[in-house]
């Protein structure tokens, strides 16, 4: 055997086998169960919005890397479907393509490729995408159509169980007369209920939650902090006076809380580096939502939280750090003294 | 976060879990018969390069003395075979550089009369401590995990240090070797009285043994057989890399912590590895040099993962073939472990007294795949073991910024290659801190 032919590399020689693509092809598959699930409740609408959006978002990021920045197209990674995945989910199921489409030119060209694509962006790309749509299009983008297998593309719409608090509530409705007129904790969990295309489904998004666990694509330090500091908060508002506030199970299972908790919020490039910072990160975001849900104007929060903590990632990533080895005998001065004891006393 | 009930220390810091592949570890280890060539290196240490003593044409003993040790901190080289003295020239050895070595041609196996070369235990240390070290250091000990550093040395304790505990390193946290576990199994009360040896040359009262627990065998037989040792101890460890890191293994077992630049003794602690306790019973008992050791030879497709007793000098080709031959789909071959070792370029490359093992690695594992941005996934900050942040020092030392990457302590990474490991978009991270580390040491020396 000719030495030739042999690799010389520097150590490691080994390597993991979550590699880039494998995790955004993890992340893609942990998304199915909440797709299914809305091709089940809105029809075939789900599954246009879909692949509409990761088609533009696609296209779009190689359009801009192919002639705008003049490099090879990033494309197989598959972060520009996860995007467009990502931006879909946040969306009505009968949004207008020409709507979709610059929700994904926004989201792919300003909120990841004008930072220098993937790994630069400081914001969710499909965050910036969903918010820009919500800011210009306000009427499409709350709109949805009436949940409950309804196989057509023009179907009536209805309000989300959020938007019939905020609005009850602005009316004069106290909280437990509003819970008649929604549907039940079951239709809730299992995805009967107005909204985005892929946030109905507590249930669904669970199942993914528990795919990237146990597939080590994420750790449970910003779902488990974001949910916890949401039930608790609620919580305490309700205990306070539950004619004005909804129950935290309430909370929890409507909106986009499940989806950002799992899917946006532990976006790699846009959340903090260590399980420290990610508890903060996902604290952060917990209080966020409820202070804007309760006392808000919008009746949803999360995006705007998640986006407002993606801005703090630097700051907490330059506090929250990994203690240094060695550094012990520095921070404490009780484990130097304990140390020098022991040296002496066996002297 | 796998939760085990009776959970085994490790080290806080870090830290990854490779597959331990350990292929060979029922694999009783077997002498390799002897070559008809063996090429010796005059330096095989941290440290100075021994001088030579012999000449082309002499004859040598099994045993005998080819180079001495050029201050302290080098080491003695032993002929391990007998026969006549080749020709003395450069080689490419394990580590990649060229270095002096001497050619011997093997006749016969005639060893120097001093050595004892029988089996039966010897239990009385005859030696005071001053004795112990000179026999370790005339008989060329140098640590057996890797690094090699002369073991004379670490026992000469520096002045005002105190040590209390001596820790003997039976972790093997490589994936994939199994050297020092054989030699646990096969060897174990030679090993407790080399580490009676080393406790009375440094004076301490403590040793523990610390072993990961997928060698639940070696374990048992040391708890059996020190039962009523009440100064040394065996402590279970979790599989954990780098469990076997020196600054880790403190950590785990005394939760102490080597302050940054410092040494183990600055902490009490003195660490040994296995292989060297018994090297150092040979040397110390039996008048013996370090004139072989146990390689594991090992990979996916090598037909018979084995552990063999090898003459230092052996050129890795002999080993290759004793273990079924080099496979069709060999794209790379490591000296040492997966995760630490040096790939050679060469089967010819002579085994070396650190040499732990030849790994064999397919074709479809050899090359690098696709290098990617860092997606900001933090891995490599939650692996490094210790606490440092790997994804900054690679940026610094791409950018030339090797100030910015002292402040951020790059000179305390250990090269364990968790970083590297880790990341999802194989940036090679643990290349650059190693170009930055040179480069600081460059500009310190001039
Ligand atoms: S190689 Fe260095 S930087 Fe990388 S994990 Fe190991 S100690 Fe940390
Ligand atoms: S592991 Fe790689 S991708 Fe993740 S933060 Fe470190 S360098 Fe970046």
């Amino acid at each position: 055997m000719s030495a030739g032919l042999l690799t010389v590399s520097p150590s490691p020689h080994i390597h993991t086998d979550l590699t880039v693509p494998q995790i955004m092809r993890g992340v893609i598959i942990a998304m199915i169960p909440a797709l299914v699930f809305s091709v089940y409740n809105f029809g075939l609408g789900a599954v246009y919005v879909t692949l509409l959006a990761i088609l533009f978002c696609v296209v779009i990021e190689y359009s801009i890397a192919r002639y705008l920045l003049k490099r090879p197209a990033s494309i197989y990674d598959g972060s520009a479907v996860i995007t467009g995945m990502l931006l879909a989910f946040n969306v009505p199921t009968n949004l207008p393509w020409h709507i979709i489409l610059i929700g994904s030119a926004v989201a792919i060209g300003i909120g990841k490729m004008s930072f220098g694509g993937l790994g630069n962006n400081p914001f969710n790309p499909a965050l910036v995408g969903r918010v820009f749509l919500l800011l210009s299009f306000p009427v499409e983008m709350t709109s949805w159509p009436k949940a409950g297998a309804t196989w057509s593309l023009d179907a009536t719409t209805s309000a989300t169980p959020l938007g019939i608090l905020k609005d009850g509530l602005r009316a004069g409705d106290t909280v437990p007369e509003l819970m008649n007129q929604m549907p039940s904790y079951a239709d809730f969990f299992f995805g009967l209920q107005g909204g985005s295309l892929g946030e109905m489904s507590a249930f669904a998004i669970l199942l993914g939650l528990i795919y990237m666990l146990y597939r080590k694509i994420i750790t449970w330090h910003i779902p488990v902090s974001m949910l916890i500091t949401i039930a608790l908060m609620t919580g305490i508002f309700w205990l306070v006076d539950p004619t004005r506030f909804a129950n935290p199970l309430f909370h929890l299972l409507t909106g986009g809380v499940m989806l950002g908790a799992v899917f946006m919020a532990t976006d790699y490039v846009t959340s903090p580096f260590t399980h420290r910072g990610m508890i903060v990160f996902g604290v952060g975001i917990g209080v966020l939502t409820v202070v804007i849900r309760l006392f808000g104007s919008y009746p949803e929060g999360v995006s705007f939280a998640i986006l407002i903590m993606n801005a703090f990632v630097p700051i907490i990533n330059s506090y929250a750090k990994q203690p240094r080895y060695g550094s012990k005998s520095q921070r404490h001065k009780a484990y130097q003294e304990k140390l020098e004891k022991e040296l002496t006393s066996t002297k | 976060m796998a939760m085990r009930l009776n959970k085994h220390k490790t080290f806080k810091t870090g830290g990854i879990h490779p597959h331990d592949n350990k292929l060979s570890a029922q694999v009783a280890i077997t002498p390799l018969s002897l070559p008809k060539m063996v090429t010796i290196p005059i330096i095989q240490h941290i440290g100075a390069p021994a001088k030579i003593v012999v000449q082309r044409g002499d004859i040598v003993k099994t045993g005998q003395i080819l180079a001495t040790h050029e201050g302290f901190v080098s080491s003695n080289i032993h002929s391990s075979v007998s026969g006549r003295i080749g020709v003395i020239e450069e080689v490419m050895d394990s580590t990649g550089f060229k270095h002096t070595a001497v050619n011997i041609r093997v006749k016969g196996d005639d060893w120097e009369e001093a050595i004892d070369r029988t089996d039966t235990l010897v239990e009385e240390i005859k030696f005071s401590p001053k004795e112990i070290v000179s026999r370790i250091m005339e008989a060329g000990v140098v640590g057996m995990g890797g690094a090699a550093f002369p073991s004379h040395v670490k026992l000469s304790v520096p002045e005002g240090k105190h040590i209390d505990h001596l820790l003997i390193n039976g972790v093997e946290c490589e994936p994939y070797l199994t050297a020092d576990h054989r030699v646990m199994l096969e060897k174990p009360k030679e090993i407790i009285v080399g580490i009676k040896i080393l406790m009375k040359a440094l004076g301490v009262q403590k040793a523990i043994i610390g072993i990961e627990d997928n060698k639940a065998d070696a374990i048992e037989i040391f708890q059996q057989l020190l039962k009523n040792e009440k100064h040394i101890g065996v402590e279970a460890l979790e599989v954990h890399y780098p469990q076997g890191g020196e600054k880790q293994l403190i950590q785990a077992l005394l939760n102490r912590e080597v302050p940054s630049g410092g040494l183990p003794a600055d902490v009490g602690v003195i660490v040994h590895n296995v292989g060297t306790t018994y090297a150092v019973y040979e040397a110390v008992q039996k008048n013996k040099p370090l004139i072989e050791r146990v390689v594991t030879v090992t990979g996916k497709s090598v037909k018979q993962p084995s552990n063999f007793l090898v003459r230092i000098g052996t050129p890795v080709i002999d080993l290759l073939i004793a273990a079924g031959g080099v496979p069709e789909d060999t794209g790379k071959i490591v000296s040492g472990g997966p995760m630490m070792g040096k790939a050679i370029a060469d089967l010819d490359v002579p085994i070396a007294k650190g040499t732990s093992g030849i790994l064999l690695i397919p074709k479809d594992e050899a090359s690098r795949s696709e290098v990617y941005n860092c997606v900001h996934c933090g891995k490599c900050i939650e692996a490094c073991p210790m606490g440092l942040e790997p994804y900054r020092l690679l940026i610094m030392s791409k950018k030339g910024n090797n100030k910015r990457a002292k402040e951020e302590h790059i000179l305390d990474c250990i090269e364990c290659g968790s970083c590297s490991f880790v990341c999802p978009s194989n940036r090679p991270i643990l290349d650059y801190i190693r170009l930055g580390k040179t480069q600081l040491k460059k500009q310190k020396s001039v």
